[in-house]
């Protein structure tokens, strides 16, 4: 036979052993290579002999992290051969810190494979409602929590009604319980939004809310989800799923609901707002009918005719005055005329010496009228006389 | 999925709202008096009852029992 098939066979002898297909192995990284590709390439060992190990790189966005150079993992994988090379390797696709001691490293290993599914993406966050009506709480009945809690509600906005589902916070039964009460709570259809609650403690006394079953269910809430587990400085996996991660229980609160005493000063300040448009109002409705008032009374019809008897008074006044002046024009007039009448008086002339003669009645104005020894009358200022011509 | 809460009284953010929609309003004129007297009068009382709302209500917390019945819960002393 060629190498080909003899490789191939012992190839195909791996694969049909079906716990060479489904292992788990544990030993000690070493000798890591990341490949450009992606790819993973490492030796896991022990005391007495070591395996070859590849990790495809659509596993290793999850796993990758773990795999470091001295590490002690547990790995999960499958048995093959690698023809090219003749050489038989672990097909690595999931990957577990050695003893559940080293928590920080699940926490990481999680939140980086949950993170990678998109459960923590910015886009996925809810906003809360503002004026929350019903809130479901999952937290423990007893203890300082559900008090803290109820004592910043009842301050704040005591209109809500709290659903409490019950629940172990800490220990290996508490994950289970979690989940059943986030599920009781999401079967109800009047809830605005869901708190989950724990107080302050150690990493191992949070970790029901880092269990992946936790927050999966946390990431299906069909309402809006605030974490408030531990204090400011805790993280928990349970807070990056969430919509919104407050700091301490109280917070988770405080940051869900408004503030009745705000509230309160809103309402007496639109109380006044109220009141004074409406007095303002009037006021102007008021202005308005008395400048009307004022108007209609210059139309009535006393003062109408208080107008009008003053109108004819002044026209009496102006008429008369219009007389006199006429009167004075004419009797100046009257005595120019009269100056200058006088000033034609014949008789005026007849004082100067000037004679009117008269023959036969006619007016002697030429000597050719006038013949000796006719008989003339002469008029003088005074009199008149008779007259022979010579 | 969340219903609308059922309760016969008004809620309160209900209210809230129609008392500044009605501030709005009397704040721009242009009404004709009756209407504005209306509104004004139908304001006092949101007001009113905003104000009774926020001072008078008690904080309800219930207990969800497996079988997915509530019942008053009683918040104990610190242990």
């Amino acid at each position: 036979m060629t190498v080909g098939d003899l490789t191939r066979y012992i190839r195909e002898v791996f694969e049909v052993d079906y716990r060479l297909q489904d292992v788990w192995v544990e030993g000690e990284v070493s000798g890591v290579t990341r490949h450009t590709s992606g790819h993973i390439y490492f030796t896991l060992k022990d005391a007495s002999a070591q395996i070859a190990c590849v990790m495809w790189k659509n596993v290793a966005p999850m796993f990758g992290s773990l795999v470091v150079h001295g590490g002690q993992i547990v790995t999960h994988g499958k048995v093959s051969v690698y023809e090219q090379r003749g050489q038989y390797q672990l097909y690595v696709d999931r990957v577990q810190p050695k003893g559940l001691g080293d928590l920080h490293a699940q926490f990481e290993l999680l939140k980086a494979r949950l993170e990678a599914e998109g459960l923590f993406a910015p886009e996925r966050k809810r906003p809360l409602p503002e004026f929350p009506h019903r809130i479901g709480l999952v937290t423990s009945p007893t203890g300082a929590v559900i008090r803290d809690i109820c004592n910043v509600l009842s301050r704040r906005w005591p209109l809500v009604e709290v659903i409490l589902a019950s629940t172990k916070v800490q220990g290996d039964d508490a994950p289970p319980q979690i989940v059943a009460a986030l599920d009781a709570l999401y079967r109800r259809d009047d809830l605005d939004l869901v708190i989950v609650a724990r107080g302050g403690g150690s990493l191992e006394d949070l970790w029901a809310f880092n269990d992946e079953r936790v927050a999966r269910k946390i990431a299906a809430s069909p309402v809006p989800i605030v974490s408030g587990v531990g204090h400011e400085t805790d993280f928990t996996i349970a807070d990056f799923v969430a919509d919104l991660r407050a700091p301490t229980p109280s917070a988770a609160a405080e940051l869900t609901t408004p503030d009745r005493a705000e509230l309160a000063a809103q309402v007496r300040a639109l109380q006044s707002q109220l009141v004074s448009a409406m007095s303002g109002s009037l006021r102007g409705r008021r202005a308005a009918l008395q400048s009307q008032t004022r108007a209609l009374a210059h139309l009535s019809p006393q003062a109408r005719l208080a107008n009008l008897r003053q109108r004819t008074d002044d026209l009496i006044s102006q008429a008369m005055s219009a007389v006199s002046h006429q009167m004075q024009l004419r009797r100046t007039r009257l005595n120019g005329l009269v100056a200058r009448l006088d000033a034609l008086n014949p008789l005026a002339v007849l004082q100067r010496g000037y004679a009117v003669v008269r023959r036969d009645g006619q007016l002697v104005r030429s000597v050719a009228q006038v013949s000796s020894g006719d008989r003339v009358s002469v008029r003088v200022s005074d009199g008149e006389f008779d007259a022979t011509a010579t | 999925m969340k219903k609308q809460s059922k309760t016969e009284a008004p809620t309160f953010e209900v209210a809230f709202a129609q008392l500044e929609e009605i501030v709005g309003k009397l704040e721009a004129g242009d009404l004709p008096l009756d209407e504005a007297l209306s509104l004004f009068e139908q304001g006092q009382k949101l007001a009113a009852f905003c104000s009774a709302r926020l001072d008078e209500a008690e904080l309800r917390v219930q207990e969800l029992a497996a079988s997915g019945e509530v019942e008053p819960f009683e918040v104990g002393e610190d242990r």
